[in-house]
């Protein structure tokens, strides 16, 4: 489904965000990107919808290039579903407004059949009582689950999230992984860079490490929680997991 | 003195001041203000584009009006707009323009300058994760900028473009010098006309001061409750 | 004429315009710190007056203010001092200078008002533990600072001060623009004068913006913002 080959990324001239990344996500397949800040995770998942341009390699998504300057790239977005660390719920636009904006003016669809989908997917990660709010009316695990309902709202064929529980509160956390283990368990494709290993052990297929712009590990599940082959996975587990 | 006080005078000059002179001006604020909006807001989209050119003819024009003074920049286009009409529309001779059209287009190019970068100020102050939440569901750049941008810009800068917008409906005054009979070219013609001058200019600088004093007090009461809502 | 008489006649309006405006400036400096302070005192009636001050200077357009000093003052004074004032040589030079003043005094005392505001409680409570009294306080503690935070827009609003003495050539002041405006009559030479009259006025700005960015590094105390 997602295809990353040998991606290299430059920040101006002399900082390398990425260095030479291949990996890949099959259908339904799970797939956690972890490692210590400023190792690059996030910048590769960006990559996968072209949020941040590539200087080298290549990425297809579902059969399409997507560093092709001729790809249609409104319309390939339109079919992966992103989830971002601080939400970006517009906040001029209702609930409701926000869960239709891109259904309608992108995919076309009249308002009562986006209405329809969105508060159907608001009920879903149970916020539909909510629909007529402000986001700022919301707390943050509540705006996250909205911005999951949103980007669902526009039937991905897969869903890219990037460090969905990092901004919240501790105690908003595990609402917003619920949700995301139902998907994970109903067969979406999933990237997911996060640092809950919780989440990791319970749903993902295979754990990606990266350090310094390099994919050090990439494994199995059971292989990575059991012995991480390299030594920098392995001292980055033990400082998140010995709390 | 104020003894000699001739309130009659402003009584008779009444319909003539508000029906003629203040719709005058307040046509002129109004389109102008919109006019400028447009403008500006585009003039604010070209800086921001990306594209070097585009933002250095964009940066050059604003920093070019906002160096000359309103009263040389309405002599310019009073000139200046019969020849552009003619390269426009190809006629032989330079095209009559109206007192109104010419002043509304000087006040248009003048303020979008202005409006420019206040929308430019509001635009940089949407985080970047907007943007590009809005292309990660697939907007195209129009679209990003239509529905998710620019109504939030405008929406912060909302108290700046009104506080803009009663300077420019007190700058109007200004074309005075073209012997245009705005509110206050109508109040002086009066004053030269019946020779009450400290009527009638004390009865003019009243009417702009409550109506400025008014505007802003609404602004700030708006302000006020944007920021309880944020 | 030939053109250099042209050119003379310009320098002469931007000579008008230079001098206008400085004095403007003196006066728009002197009451706007006054009138700053005034707003950001404890006092109710102070903040008050500050506030009244601003309010009138700001809401009524800047022609209109001119017409009230030229053509209303005059009237409304006692016969002896009105008619002194009307035969005032250089009446419109010294109503532009004030008039533009005091209009800018507002701008500026709003400038300084949020400039000493920016500055952290702190210094207020530092001074007065030291013992300073209130004006010692400004005069040596709050008002430097201020002046150095506010100084990129005291800029503007001098360029505004100098754009805003064209103003007065509607009460007869034969400034720059006045200058370019009485050519284009007698010569028929609008597009030249014009011109000549906006390189002026380009140049001016850069000037100024030039001489203040200097001063800007001047004043600067480093390790504070307009250090850089």
């Amino acid at each position: 489904m997602i295809e990353i080959k040998n991606v290299n990324k430059w920040y101006g001239p002399s900082f390398q965000a990425l260095k030479d990344c291949t990996t890949s996500v099959a259908k339904g397949e799970v797939v956690v990107v972890c490692g210590p800040s400023g190792s690059g995770k996030s910048t590769l998942i960006k990559c996968v919808n072209a949020l941040e341009p590539i200087q080298g390699g290549e990425i297809i998504l579902d059969g399409v290039k997507v560093n092709d300057p001729k790809t249609d790239l409104p319309k390939l977005r339109s079919r992966v579903g992103m989830v971002f660390q601080h939400f970006e719920l517009f906040p001029h636009l209702r609930i409701v407004d926000n869960l239709c904006l891109a259904q309608e003016k992108v995919l076309g669809r009249k308002h009562e059949d986006a209405l329809a989908r969105g508060l159907k997917l608001l009920e879903r990660v149970g916020l539909k009582d909510h629909a007529k709010k402000f986001p700022a009316e919301l707390s943050g695990g509540q705006q996250q689950r909205v911005a999951i309902a949103r980007a669902l709202a526009m039937d991905p064929i897969a869903m890219l999230f990037d460090e969905p529980t990092s901004a919240l509160d501790p105690e908003m956390i595990s609402e917003v992984l619920d949700v995301m283990v139902d998907l994970a368990r109903e067969g979406m494709t999933m990237m997911v860079v996060t640092h809950e290993m919780g989440f990791a052990n319970k749903v993902a297929d295979r754990v990606i490490f990266m350090d310094r712009g390099e994919i050090v590990e990439d494994a199995k599940k059971a292989e990575f929680f059991g012995q991480p082959r390299s030594d920098r996975a392995q001292k980055f587990l033990s400082k998140i997991l010995q709390h | 003195m104020l003894g000699s006080f001739d309130f009659d005078v402003i009584r008779r000059a009444l319909p003539y001041l508000f029906l003629e002179g203040m719709r005058f001006t307040l046509t002129l604020t109004v389109l102008a203000a919109f006019g400028g909006l447009v403008f500006g807001t585009l003039i604010a989209l070209m800086r921001l584009s990306g594209y070097r050119l585009l933002g250095r003819v964009a940066g050059i024009y604003v920093d070019f009006m906002r160096s000359l003074p309103l009263v040389l920049v309405i002599f310019w286009f009073y000139f200046l707009v019969p020849y552009i009409g003619q390269w426009l529309t190809g006629a032989s001779r330079p095209i009559t323009v109206g007192a109104f059209a010419s002043s509304l287009i000087t006040f248009i190019m003048f303020e979008a300058a202005y409006f420019s970068e206040i929308m430019r100020a509001g635009i940089q102050s949407i985080s970047r994760g907007q943007p590009a939440a809005a292309s990660a569901l697939g907007l195209t750049y129009s679209q990003t900028m239509r529905y998710v941008v620019l109504p939030q810009a405008f929406r912060n800068m909302l108290p700046v473009l009104l506080t803009q917008t009663i300077v420019l409906f007190q700058d109007t005054s200004l074309v005075y010098v073209l012997s245009i009979p705005d509110f206050l070219g109508a109040a002086s013609k009066v004053a030269q006309r019946d020779g009450r001058l400290v009527e009638m200019y004390l009865f003019a600088a009243l009417v702009y001061f409550v109506i400025s004093c008014v505007a802003s007090y609404g602004v700030r009461r708006l302000q006020a409750r944007i920021a309880i809502v944020r | 004429m030939g053109t250099g008489t042209y050119l003379d006649l310009l320098l002469a309006g931007l000579a008008v315009t230079i001098k206008t405006a400085i004095l403007a400036w003196i006066i728009a400096l002197a009451f706007g710190a006054v009138i700053g302070v005034l707003r950001t005192l404890p006092s109710k009636t102070a903040s008050w007056i500050g506030f009244g001050y601003v309010e009138f200077f700001r809401n009524m357009p800047l022609l209109v203010q001119l017409f009230l000093w030229f053509f209303v003052l005059p009237e409304l004074l006692p016969k002896a001092a009105g008619l002194w004032l009307k035969q005032l040589p250089n009446a419109p030079f010294w109503t532009a200078a004030i008039g533009v003043g005091l209009f800018m005094s507002a701008r500026v005392a709003v400038q300084l008002q949020a400039g000493i505001s920016s500055l952290p409680r702190g210094q207020k409570q530092a001074a007065t533990a030291l013992g300073l009294t209130t004006v010692q306080m400004y005069r040596y503690v709050l008002l430097p600072m201020a002046f150095r935070i506010i100084l990129p827009p005291l800029t503007s609003e001098f360029l505004n001060t100098i754009k805003n003495t064209s103003v007065a050539i509607t009460i007869g002041l034969i400034e720059l623009t006045g200058q370019a405006r009485s050519m284009q009559e007698f010569s028929f030479q609008v597009f030249e004068a014009f011109t000549a009259a906006t390189v002026l006025y380009l140049l001016l700005n850069f000037v100024v913006v030039t001489a203040m960015r200097f001063l800007e590094r001047y004043v600067a105390i480093p390790g504070y913002i307009s250090g850089k």
